[in-house]
């Protein structure tokens, strides 16, 4: 696996903050304000909030798909922009993006190929990953004859084809159905139990972020800010069982409670915000 | 499909619709740039005891000397202006004239786009309600699109003789393929919830396809009466050629043809004209557009 | 005459059509075609028309068969206009596009300029080109199809080349790769759809160019001197057999095209029905 940082700090976030909008133009929206979050090695740290609270863009600054106003991001002790191109991440988005043109084996090939790896290292990679996520036999078939689900699953294989340090991931089972994603959820869990890849993963749905995490940053919205985080002491190995115990419950409760009434806010004045925001046409 | 506002127009609206102006004057001007550059390294010798009237005196042999680039072929810039403005010894200049050609020849392009397009849409809105028939005539609709219909022209101008209405049933001829089939693509883009929606209100037929359908078609629309604009100019040129008309542009090209030897510049001049009526053409359907569709999602510029 | 830019791609599984389907696609246009064709037929007799410009589809059949060796030697005449005013318009049509696409500074000057000399009928420099060419020679007519034709390939290739999945930008972002390399792997293959529809309209688009500036001058043995001068004659039934020569021609080609495309991008799913 890619070299993770030595002090089992792989991602810090320290002071960040996001500003659209020219500065004297009057229309400027503050993203984010002020975050500090240290992701250590081999976590699961989900991102949730609603919309407007900026947490997709927080997940984009530290891809260094997008460039904070303030404050700084370091990943694997290095500046985000040189984690990137230093290829330590691997981002799977809400929509798969696969290549129509390619077959699944060569779209989880793609980010090798950049590389420059020789083409038995790629086969052999791909298949290896294409067997992680238990498509194996779907290598040769094309992205549009697979299904939703199955589609992020390539999605995945191809962002762990080189061995990233950090997964990031966007709402990746948004668009699916609730049984599909109960199901991608289980499968997502077990692949990182077998890698141990770090993740952040940005999603909207409580009972996943709980499922699926080790911690649970709630954010609240204009301007973003972390709110709260709550420490899922859920047991390591998860199962179906998992979102049957009294303690998932618990703590299901407990993320639903901190978005609802951050820092004191009521509903009311949030139903603005989202608004307020979407009209700017600037969303998380 | 939301039902949302339409978004607030930015500001950069005015540049946006200028820049794609700008952007073709300066290729039109590095054209002429380069009409006369050619002539200059490769054309027949400049001997100009005072340009244009500037007192300034240019003797220059070109240091090579390409066919293509002597002054019959490619008449210097100036000479076709003054083509535009030799007046003739009916006292109308060279501009006047080809401007009433053009304008006989848009009579009978536009007339058959009306009536072309009329039909199209027509024939759609039935095609459209009636299954089986789309079935059968879609495919021989799209099949005849690859028949070069343009090559009729001269025929039935000739043979129906009846003047520039001949010319009126080739551009209506040349509309209504690209119209029907953009209109029952549009008819059938619309969003099956809005209808959905309408029936749950017990509406008519008659006022779904007012109220859904034929809005849903309009950009389907535009795109092909961009395109039967321009055949419709195209089929009304083709179709004067052998007709015998000398009042439109395909009789001035003849005619230009003809005297080519004596004034080259005269068969420039009408081909710029035509070229003219040709953009004006579509830049009026362009205009339509944007104001048809104001309120609705912006296209891209031109949207061609 | 302009490219129909709109090309649908499915996600959805690719059923291959049952002979049942097969046979509700196929029955109701030959159904109609021939009645149309009867109905024609007995339009001309009942009505006694004269050969005037519509002579009957007999009558057409009848020339055709007469006059098929000059027809067939006036056809391959053009047919080496239209091949190669298609080459020479597609070659630049790509090429321009591709650079434009690359280089940013043009394309904000030479989109917009192409996109209204599309709207020129270009037909009328038939006359200059012949000068230019020689009236007597295939080369001033193809240039005329291969103008015609460059337009919408330029266009249609540079808006393939542009119009990516802004997601799919992002991804190869995140991977840090090369311009080079999102040129290569994304945008290229991104464009194929797109340039293969302006190639179906290119097709009678060089088919009637050529056809059509024959009309202008031309050796006798070409297609379009062909039709002048039968029409010229009021030998109507044979400038429609000619006519129909030149529409083999162009359906030909656009089949051509369209089963190239299948073979080349297997992926994309085009609508046939609204293809301008």
């Amino acid at each position: 696996m890619k070299a993770a940082a030595r002090g089992g700090e792989v991602v810090r976030l320290e002071g960040v903050s996001m500003v659209f909008g020219a500065a004297g133009s009057g229309r400027q929206v503050e993203a984010l304000r002020d975050i500090d979050l240290a992701v250590g090695r081999g976590e699961f740290v989900s991102l949730i909030g609603p919309s407007g609270c900026g947490k997709s863009t927080l997940l984009r600054i530290v891809g260094d798909l997008v460039s904070p106003t303030g404050g700084t991001a370091t990943v694997n002790d290095k500046p985000a922009r040189q984690a990137r191109l230093d290829r330590d991440y691997g981002m799977v988005f809400q929509a798969p993006v696969l290549f129509d043109w390619r077959t699944v084996q060569k779209n989880v090939e793609l980010p090798l190929e950049i590389t420059g790896a020789p083409a038995g290292q790629r086969a052999a990679k791909a298949q290896a990953m294409l067997e992680l996520v238990e498509l194996a036999e779907f290598g040769g078939h094309r992205p549009w004859q697979l299904s939703g689900g199955m589609q992020q699953r390539v999605a995945i294989a191809r962002a762990l084809a080189l061995d990233p340090a950090i997964l990031l991931m966007d709402e990746p089972f948004g668009a699916l159905d609730e049984m599909t994603r109960e199901r991608m959820n289980l499968e997502l869990h077990r692949i990182w139990g077998q890698t141990g890849t770090t993740v952040i993963f940005v999603t909207h749905s409580i009972p996943e972020a709980v499922f699926l995490s080790t911690r649970v940053v709630v954010m609240s919205a204009r301007p973003g800010r972390i709110s709260t985080i709550v420490p899922i002491d859920l047991p390591r190995d998860r199962s179906v069982e998992t979102r049957e115990m009294e303690r998932y419950f618990k703590l299901v409760t407990e993320v639903r409670e901190a978005l609802r009434a951050p820092d004191g806010e009521s509903p009311g004045e949030r139903v603005e915000d989202l608004a307020r925001v979407q009209a700017e046409g600037l969303s998380a | 499909m939301t039902l949302a506002a339409p978004p607030a127009r930015p500001a950069s609206t005015l540049a946006a619709s200028v820049r794609p102006v700008a952007g073709f004057l300066m290729v039109l001007l590095a054209l002429v740039v380069g009409w006369e550059l050619i002539k200059w390294f490769a054309g027949d010798p400049w001997r100009y005891p005072s340009f244009l009237g500037t007192g300034i005196a240019i003797e220059h042999t070109p240091p090579f000397h390409l066919n293509q680039a002597s002054d019959i072929n490619l008449p210097h810039v100036w000479d076709v202006i003054a083509a535009f403005a030799a007046v003739d010894a009916a006292g109308h200049s060279g501009f006047e004239s080809l401007v009433g050609a053009a304008l006989f020849t848009l009579r009978g392009a536009l007339v058959g786009f009306a009536l072309g397009a009329a039909f199209g849409m027509a024939l759609a809105i039935l095609l459209v309600h009636v299954r089986i028939l789309e079935r059968a005539l879609v495919p021989l609709v799209v099949a005849s699109q690859t028949i070069p219909i343009v090559a009729l022209a001269p025929i039935i101008v000739v043979g129906l003789q009846a003047g520039w209405f001949g010319i009126a049933i080739v551009a209506s001829y040349l509309t209504f393929f690209p119209v029907t089939i953009a209109a029952i693509r549009g008819l059938r883009s619309a969003d099956p919830r809005a209808i959905e929606l309408m029936r749950s209100y017990a509406a008519d037929r008659r006022s779904i396809l007012k109220n859904v359908r034929i809005p849903a078609a309009y950009p389907y629309l535009f795109t092909a009466f961009k395109v039967s604009a321009t055949a419709s100019i195209v089929g009304a040129i083709v179709g004067e050629l052998p007709s015998g008309f000398r009042e439109g542009l395909g009789g001035s090209i003849l005619l230009g043809m003809q005297y080519y030897t004596l004034s080259p510049a005269d068969l420039w001049a009408t081909v710029i004209v035509a070229a003219g009526l040709g953009m004006v053409a579509f830049l009026a359907v362009v205009v339509a557009e944007r104001l048809t569709l104001r309120n609705q999602r912006p296209v891209g510029t031109l949207g061609a | 005459m302009t490219a129909d830019l709109l090309v649908e791609r499915g996600w959805r599984q690719r059923t291959s059509a049952g002979a049942a389907q097969q046979a509700r696609d196929i029955v109701p246009p030959v159904v109609a075609f021939v009645a149309l064709i009867v109905l024609w037929e007995v339009l001309v007799r009942a009505l006694n028309l004269k050969q005037f410009i519509l002579p009957g589809p007999l009558a057409i059949a009848a020339a055709w068969q007469e006059n098929l060796p000059v027809l067939v030697s006036a056809a391959t005449y053009t047919l080496g206009e239209i091949l190669a005013g298609l080459a020479i318009g597609v070659t630049a049509g790509i090429v321009v596009g591709a650079a434009a696409a690359r280089f940013g500074a043009i394309r904000g000057s030479l989109l917009p300029f192409a996109i209204v000399a599309n709207s020129v009928p270009i037909i009328a420099f038939a006359p200059i080109f012949n000068n230019w060419f020689g009236s007597d020679n295939q080369f001033s007519k193809a240039m005329i199809a291969a103008v015609l034709v460059f337009f919408p390939v330029m266009i249609n290739t540079l808006r393939g080349l542009l119009n990516v999945d802004p997601a799919a930008l992002e991804l190869l972002r995140s991977y840090a790769a090369p311009e080079r390399t999102v040129f290569r792997s994304l945008r290229v293959p991104n464009s194929l759809p797109f340039i293969f529809t302006a190639l179906r309209v290119a097709t009678t688009l060089a088919t009637i160019g050529a056809i059509v500036s024959e009309y202008f001058a031309a050796p006798r043995g070409s297609l379009g001197q062909y039709i002048a001068t039968q029409s010229a004659f009021l030998a109507f039934e044979r400038s429609w057999a000619a006519i129909v020569f030149a529409a083999a021609i162009g359906i030909g080609l656009y089949l051509f095209v369209v089963a190239l495309e299948r073979v080349v991008s297997p992926w994309a799913r085009v609508q046939t029905a609204g293809d301008q």
